[in-house]
């Protein structure tokens, strides 16, 4: 896993709520720190993503490890 | 410029609930402006105190734990489990409440605009309702889902 800024476990909480969460994090952090995310919905591989292209917010990485997904989302300039 | 999310809430169900206020906050976290312009049964969605039900009759798509026939789910009890057999799945599952969703479409600025008329025509009060709601008509909305990029019709 790539080195990150902040941590946020999503484990247990369904769709829309790991976006709506990682939204608020990222709000809260400056551009080009980076957001490890973790999630259990698996909605989230394609939901992230998406979350991803349309905000600006730059996937670094995202692998599954122990049946939960991990993302790193870079906080983009915008 | 911002993309734009028109939505139509027509229904107070507790299932039908949730594609508004759902599909609301996530649009705000993917930068789009939203407007819910709530009419008829959907502005029961804007009371203060959320109480809204689902009920397997009328509704054959329901999952149930066991067939139950019509003629039974017209025992008033049937409604209060399914409400609260749906509650409990959503809890267990990890989904948002719906007082939930509805805070973070009020925090995230969301406008939820009451339909005038149907205001009117239930007799409902201004009390009954959250604060912060604006009021408007169908040329309000029109104008909005004019420029809009997706309208849904909930």
């Amino acid at each position: 896993m790539s080195p990150f800024d902040v941590e946020l476990d999503t484990s247990g909480l369904n769709c829309p709520l790991p976006v709506l969460k990682a939204r608020k994090a990222l709000s809260e952090m400056t551009a080009g720190q980076r957001l490890h995310l973790i999630v259990t919905d698996v909605g989230a591989n394609q939901d992230i993503p998406a979350f991803s292209k349309m905000t600006g917010n730059p996937l670094i990485e995202s692998n599954e490890q122990d049946g939960k997904l991990h993302f790193i989302l870079e906080k983009g300039a915008a | 410029m911002a993309k734009k999310l028109a939505i139509i809430a027509s229904k107070g169900t507790l299932d039908s609930a949730y594609p508004p206020f759902l599909l609301a906050s996530t649009a705000i976290a993917l930068g789009f402006e939203v407007k819910i312009f709530f009419t008829f049964y959907g502005l029961q969605l804007l009371n203060k105190e959320l109480n809204l039900k689902v009920s397997p009759l009328g509704n054959p798509a329901m999952p149930m734990p066991v067939n139950i026939p019509s003629i039974i789910q017209i025992i008033p009890g049937i409604e209060w489990f399914a409400t609260w057999m749906m509650k409990r799945k959503l809890k267990q599952k990890g989904v948002a409440s719906l007082e939930q969703l509805r805070d973070i479409c009020i925090e995230t600025g969301v406008e939820l605009i009451a339909c005038q008329m149907t205001v009117d025509l239930f007799d409902f009060k201004n009390e009954d309702f959250i604060e912060g709601i604006s009021r408007g008509g169908a040329a309000t909305f029109l104008e909005f889902a004019g420029e809009a990029d997706v309208t849904l019709y909930i």
